[in-house]
């Protein structure tokens, strides 16, 4: 039986189609996913049918009524709820008082706690109401949100790429979850990437590319090759690793403790490793674990004991950024708008925050401006940047297409240890591909290559050895080889921290 | 209710509107202003906007306007790089009287001295006057994470009490019959600054603010330290991505915009005012915030926002002579510029909704 069947949605914005002529239904008691390379319309999409945005031809029937969201709070109403990727919570309220800020009639406090501890244990999702949001790591979070969800007793439940930051166990009890769910005849539309999962999950695929509906596929039946195929439309070729050859060391960190800047972020404690020339090092760990720590002190933004860095031969723990990136050590921090990239200047100005020195974009501090062109459109041209110019400003890039700027102008560098936080998040299936190769050659080249991910796919794709960072603390990088998911699940757990 | 809600793509031709847009809108709203105040609109903002530059008399107001711009401008050049780079000295006018006190009381202890070096020593010492008063309250901010709109705007309060406390005392003139005023910079050939042409009003801080803005100009184009200034204003965590010291910066612009405050403070006081007195100040270092935003902070567009203000301080001067008009009209008259340019800066970049708010 059909909950709630879209006809014809149809939303565009100024310049481009994000939704064009969308027509699918989900039943009742379903897991339905919406799968789609990021651009193809998902986010629109839902946003619709959550009241965010309303469409501008098409109409949407839920249990055969018409149904016209102008508001969340009427999607609400009708039994609509959803978890977003990125989460709104205050980190320095508790549990109950985040889930009473988002009510239109909060009960007293006392009840809702014990509502809370209802619906949480009925569901496996243990939680303790009166903990501080702060202190809760993402997976614990994301079940703030999803109780948040719950105590509305949905009819459908939207979830926008949930298993995003969560680990292998983590993912296993949300599933638990999501089944008993549907099992009781709630909904879930389900959005995700990650194809492997919805294989395991989900009754029926929708699949959206350039804001149309490809088709509708039943995930059991396919494979992920195929599935990524509809997507992209296109064959994808997965990146090629050539035989490891290791050389001496090039980045050595000894004992690096670093308390966090932030009072929720995470402190290093006695971080130790080494990476060769040739190696690619994944780094795996949920965020929040002192992912951002490390960054940081790679880095040079924040200044650590001068003994505890080693590029090559030089102890660095106290240079700055400038000098670091002059001595071959570059990075490429996850957040690519105001972070990596300034997103109000244009491109070739953007080279300039990491090149004006190592690729001399400049004389006694005087701007080279063509030659800061002319890096930028080498970068546009070697790493198939889509923009018109690069005169064009940062963040009127895709993600994807601004990913691979960035790394691009930090690989085009030709450092001698790159370092990168989440090489692909949020990153379209082709350019991820595009991304890792391009990784991969750096490392044949004899640079090494840090890779911090979430993405255990991903590094299980492209690393040589493995280390799991928890709670600050390092366990002792491992072969890649023969390492299954399953074991690293334990490690980012913190029960084998070496 | 009312909210607002930012435009996708603010029109690039109303970005390059908004000053000129703010300024009818003072003429209209001052012009009601002066309805209120009995007298003929018309007259005032003729009065205010074209006697000085056309008018009968304008061969002398012409000289005015230069010598009134060259300070306001000089002052909002330094100001504008703090500014773009998110560090907010308030406290210009306190840098202004450190440079005069501190550079005039370097040439009254050399006073007679007949050599080239003295007024050139000078320059430099208000320069220094000006950089350390507003390096306090960079240190302080780096140090204690000190708001530096309150520390640097106190301390103009501190610099004119250390102004007053001077002529009063140590730098008092020891043949003013005991007047609170210093010994005047005309009688004093070393330390002036004269007016370089008869009737142009042209002295030398008219000559180095010039050179000022073309420095400014290549600084924040071609150089990177500009390139840095804005990077740390529009995008701060990349900035220090980088490479850019925050605090470093923060010392930087406020000892910039600090010494050209102070140097304006010198020039004023050996030229056109001519010696320390309890009114040496008139307030061209909050009036060079004005010039600042007006000109966009961009040293060109300074340029013209400093002559415009200069404008309506002579226009001010001859509004209170021929409509016996008070002072404060036209201050009133140059904050509504301000005024009117931060509101048609809000409404070119947001758009107002009125109605129930959506929530997520």
């Amino acid at each position: 039986m059909t909950l709630i069947r879209l006809d014809n949605l149809t939303k565009a914005y100024p310049g481009v189609i994000a939704n064009d002529d969308i027509s699918f239904e989900v039943d009742k008691g379903e897991i339905h996913a919406l799968l789609g390379e990021n651009g193809a319309g998902k986010s629109t999409l839902v946003k619709m049918i959550y009241g965010l945005v309303q469409p501008d031809f098409g109409m949407m029937r839920l249990e055969g009524k018409g149904f016209t969201p102008t508001e969340p709070r009427t999607a609400r109403l009708a039994g609509i709820a959803m978890v977003f990727q990125h989460f709104s919570l205050f980190e320095a309220l508790s549990v109950t008082e985040n889930i009473a800020l988002g009510m239109e009639n909060p009960p007293s406090l006392i009840i809702l706690s014990d509502k809370i501890r209802k619906v949480s244990s009925k569901y496996g999702l243990s939680l303790d109401p009166k903990r501080l949001v702060g202190d809760l790591s993402v997976g614990e979070r994301q079940r703030v949100e999803i109780i948040r969800c719950l105590l509305q007793d949905p009819k459908l439940l939207i979830m926008d790429e949930p298993t995003s930051v969560l680990t292998p166990q983590e993912v296993e009890t949300l599933f638990l979850t999501l089944r008993r769910l549907r099992d009781e005849g709630t909904s879930i539309l389900y959005i995700s990437h990650k194809l492997e999962e919805i294989k395991v999950l989900c009754e029926r695929a929708t699949i959206l590319r350039r804001g149309k509906v490809i088709g509708t596929c039943v995930p059991k039946n396919e494979t992920a090759k195929s599935m990524a195929e509809m997507m992209v439309g296109s064959k994808l070729k997965s990146p090629k690793k050539s035989k490891a050859n290791f050389g001496m060391p090039v980045l050595e960190v000894d004992e690096l403790t670093l308390k966090s800047l932030d009072p929720f972020g995470t402190s290093l404690k006695n971080v130790s490793f080494n990476l060769r020339s040739g190696e690619v090092m994944g780094v795996a760990g949920v965020a929040g674990n002192g992912q951002d720590e490390l960054m940081f002190a790679l880095s040079g933004e924040t200044l650590t004991d001068k003994n505890s860095i080693k590029l090559e031969n030089e102890f660095i723990g106290q240079s700055n950024p400038v000098q670091r990136r002059l001595l071959g050590l570059l990075t490429a921090p996850e957040e690519r708008l105001g972070h990596a990239a300034a997103p109000e200047m244009t491109l070739a100005e953007n080279t300039l925050l990491t090149g004006f020195q190592r690729q001399k974009l400049g004389r006694r501090g005087f701007l080279n401006k063509s030659g800061a062109i002319a890096f930028a459109e080498k970068i546009v041209q070697k790493f198939d940047v889509r923009t018109p110019s690069v005169r064009n400003g940062a963040k009127s890039l895709s993600g994807g297409n601004l990913q691979k700027f960035v790394i691009g102008r930090e690989i085009l560098q030709s450092p001698r240890v790159f370092v990168v936080n989440q090489p692909t998040w949020g990153v379209d299936a082709a350019a991820a591909a595009f991304i890792r190769q391009a990784l991969l050659e750096l490392a044949e080249g004899g640079a090494g290559v840090l890779v911090i991910s979430q993405d255990l796919d991903e590094l299980m794709e492209i690393s040589d050895s493995f280390m799991v960072l928890s709670e600050g603390k390092v366990s002792k990088p491992r072969p890649a080889k023969g390492i299954t998911i399953e074991e690293i699940g334990l490690m980012m757990g913190g029960t084998e921290i070496a | 209710m009312m909210r607002l809600e930012p435009r996708t793509d603010p029109s690039n031709i109303m970005i390059g509107l908004t000053p000129i847009l703010a300024v009818l809108a003072t003429m209209i709203f001052g012009g009601l202003l002066f309805v209120f105040l009995g007298k003929n609109p018309f007259d005032a903002i003729r009065m205010i906007f074209w006697d000085p530059l056309l008018g009968e008399h304008a061969f002398y107001y012409r000289g005015q306007i230069l010598v009134k711009a060259a300070p306001l401008i000089m002052i909002a050049l330094g100001l504008s790089f703090g500014f773009r780079a998110g560090i907010w000295n308030i406290g210009a006018e306190g840098q202004f009287i450190m440079g005069a006190v501190i550079g005039g009381a370097t040439g009254l202890a050399l006073y007679p001295m007949d050599s080239f070096i003295v007024f050139p020593l000078m320059i430099l010492m208000g320069s220094i006057g000006g950089l350390l008063w507003g390096l306090i309250p960079a240190y302080l901010k780096i140090k204690f994470n000190a708001n530096e709109i309150l520390v640097s705007l106190m301390l103009v309060y501190v610099a004119f009490n250390f102004l007053v406390g001077m002529v009063t005392g140590p730098l008092r003139n020891p043949d003013g019959f005991n007047f609170p005023e210093s010994r005047s910079f005309q009688d004093f050939p070393s330390a002036h600054n004269p007016e370089l042409w008869s009737g142009t009003g042209i002295h030398w801080g008219v000559l180095v603010t010039l050179g000022i803005v073309i420095m400014a100009y290549i600084a924040i184009t071609r150089h990177i330290f500009g390139f840095n200034v804005r990077l740390a204003g529009q995008a701060p965590r990349a900035a220090k991505f980088a490479g850019v010291n925050p605090n470093k910066m923060i010392a930087i612009c406020l000892g910039l915009s600090g010494a050209l405050a102070g140097m304006a403070g010198l020039f004023e006081l050996t030229g056109p005012a001519g010696k320390l007195t309890t009114t040496f100040p008139v307030g061209y270092g909050f009036t060079a915030i004005i010039v600042a935003f007006l000109g966009r902070l961009h040293p060109i567009g300074i340029l013209f926002a400093g002559l415009l203000l200069a404008v309506t301080y002579v226009g001010g001067d001859i509004i209170q002579s021929q409509l016996s008009l008070p002072k404060a009209s036209i201050q009133v008259f140059q904050g509504m510029l301000l005024f009117f340019l931060l509101a048609v800066d809000i409404l070119v970049n947001f758009k107002i909704r009125i109605g129930k708010r959506i929530t997520k």
